[in-house]
């Protein structure tokens, strides 16, 4: 019986989209309209009937399912949605951008993010996954008079376009093999005939492959992710380095280990080397970088290299690790591009290190914000980056990975170099001309403190939301 | 197994002749008699006046970008209708949440001026 429980969710977040755009049509010239917090109010009633669901699930039409995997990517996108929408604010001011149509294509974003976290059919994941790109496309361009953005969105676009078609054609293959997009369908199927992997069954296999790895940016369907965040105003950057990421992969985690878990001897080895090399790469480039955004975009490619790791981990032990390790990255890296937003000026960025020279002196507390969240991408105890990366290596290693686990240690150690870069800038240099940063906004400031908190709270008692994550993914293998 | 493929080889024959052969026969055949008319892009259209290699409007995009959107309503309603017997109010009311979203399109990109011309 279907019925219509399991959509509810991304209904709320699509119903407020659809007032800021009514709100933005009827609002005069000048005028302001409190759009934001609209979004808010969608999203809140996201999260309420998500908690309602949390007990029993939900199946909508035979192709959404809101079970607890979903439902707990669905709390990650609300977090980060809430956080988005609060530290959006000031860079909309600044830039002029047009409110109502920026909070309408993030909501849209985060419609089609929660839609891809529950779709259980692939043509469902697929359409979820243009929804968000289509809407992440135009905010990665947003800044229309900027000649960087328009390149970074445009690359974006077109490499985002042909990763689409890799994974179309990927559905393809795999509908002509089991005649069904279903993931239920196509794992049995898959279970039956898995025993010799034909090469229809390894090129389905692999196209969705690529079409999964260009959206979580691995190496080396890496090249769009510098470019395009680095065109994003800092805000949006925080969100789809996050919202992509955490959908992207749990349509991922759903698709290999649920679906195409019988030919997990067949991807194995090739996520080995793309998980391997997208640590190695992410962290190694990032190293060289003088842009923050662009450092930080690097190693938010080596961030998704300790994700895959905690895919192909996924046993008893760790199979929470990727839930965890998303929340964790999520709060911590919109916390990190929060701060980079906040420093930003009309008439400079302000994103170059050593522009973070003397912070210290001049905004004690930003300084000390951008600290937790540098150390928690790090991976210091005790914040929650620590946890999160702790629990992926010891399942890498329980599971028989220990090589990608040394180069998992080996690239963090690496990381922590650029990380402390800009502490080292903020706390021990001084300089003559300080960068000019405009008033903190109070919602962007209680965004960064709550983020602050989060990550504090996940490093010290991750106990309970390590439970929850175990309960999720259980309930999708 | 191959044996199937016997009728596409053949057609694919059968087509290059053909080509060859028409294009053999009429270099053949035709007189070499060349005038301006005769070197034309449409020998037989209305006379062109400038270079088609020309700057358009951009509006033209705006305008042809929200035809495509609603000319997919319109092809999304016809099946719909079609089988409305079978969807009674469920249908309806399905239909009228799309329709709803797609004037608040509508009416966004009117207000926003995408619709006027100057």
């Amino acid at each position: 019986m279907s019925s219509f429980n399991a959509i509810v969710p991304m209904s709320c977040v699509t119903a407020a989209a659809i007032a800021a755009m009514i709100a933005e049509a009827f609002r005069a010239p000048g005028e302001r309209m409190p759009i934001g917090p609209l979004g808010a109010i969608g999203l809140a009633g996201a999260a309420i009937s998500s908690v309602l669901l949390w007990k029993d699930g939900a199946s909508s039409f035979g192709v959404v399912v809101a079970d607890k995997f979903g439902l707990f990517v669905t709390f990650i996108l609300i977090i980060v949605g809430v956080l988005s929408l609060a530290i959006s604010e000031p860079t909309i001011d600044r830039e002029r951008l047009p409110r109502g149509e920026y909070y309408a294509l993030m909501l849209f974003a985060l419609a089609g993010m929660m839609l891809m976290a529950t779709a259980t059919d692939l043509l469902i994941i697929f359409l979820a996954l243009e929804v968000l790109s289509l809407a992440v496309y135009v905010l990665t361009g947003i800044r229309r008079d900027h000649a960087l953005a328009s390149e970074g969105a445009l690359k974006y676009f077109l490499l985002g376009a042909f990763s689409s078609a890799f994974f179309l054609y990927g559905i393809a293959f795999t509908y002509g093999l089991t005649g069904s997009t279903r993931l239920d369908r196509i794992g049995s199927l898959m279970a039956a005939q898995a025993m010799a992997p034909t090469p229809m069954q390894l090129l389905a296999v692999g196209l969705l492959l690529v079409g999964f790895a260009f959206k979580v940016s691995a190496v080396p369907f890496h090249m769009w992710t510098p470019d395009a965040y680095e065109a994003a105003p800092p805000a949006i950057t925080g969100f789809m380095s996050t919202g992509v990421k955490a959908a992207a992969f749990a349509a991922f985690v759903r698709v290999f280990l649920a679906a195409f878990e019988p030919l997990r001897p067949s991807w194995s080895p090739i996520l080995w080397i793309v998980a391997a090399a997208t640590m190695i790469v992410g962290t190694v480039v990032g190293v060289s970088q003088s842009s923050v955004k662009r450092m930080l975009a690097y190693s938010s490619i080596a961030h998704g290299g300790y994700l895959l790791l905690a895919l192909l981990a996924a046993n008893d032990v760790g199979k929470a690790a990727v839930l965890f390790y998303l929340l964790t990255y999520a709060v911590t890296n919109i916390g990190a591009f929060g701060v980079i937003s906040v420093l930003e000026n009309t008439d400079q960025p302000n994103d170059r290190v050593r522009d973070y020279a003397g912070l210290w002196y001049t905004h004690p507390a930003l300084a000390a914000l951008m600290t937790i969240f540098l150390l928690s991408l790090g991976g210091f105890p005790p914040m929650a980056g620590f946890i999160a990366k702790w629990y992926v290596f010891s399942a890498a290693v329980k599971r028989g990975y220990t090589g990608l686990a040394i180069i998992g240690v080996l690239t963090s150690v690496v990381s922590v170099f650029f990380y402390l870069r800009i502490i080292v800038m903020m706390y021990m240099t001084t300089t003559d001309t300080p960068a000019r940063v405009p008033p903190i906004p109070r919602m962007a400031g209680l965004a960064l403190i709550v983020s602050a908190i989060l990550v504090f709270y996940l490093g010290i008692l991750p106990t309970r939301v390590l439970d929850w994550a175990a309960a999720s993914i259980a309930t999708i293998f | 197994m191959l044996s199937a493929y016997v009728p596409i080889a053949i057609f694919i024959v059968v087509a290059t002749g053909f080509a060859l052969f028409t294009l053999v026969v009429s270099g053949l055949l035709h007189s070499e008699k060349y005038n301006k008319v005769k070197l034309e892009p449409y020998e037989c259209g209305i006379e062109p006046t400038t270079d088609a290699r020309d700057r358009y409007s951009i509006r033209y995009y705006l305008v042809a970008m929200l035809f495509v959107i609603f000319d997919v309503e319109t092809v999304f309603m016809f099946p719909w209708a079609v089988i409305f017997d079978k969807l009674l109010l469920f249908g309806l009311i399905e239909m009228l949440v799309f329709i709803f979203i797609l004037v608040v399109g509508y009416y966004y990109a009117w207000q926003k001026g995408a619709l006027e011309w100057a």
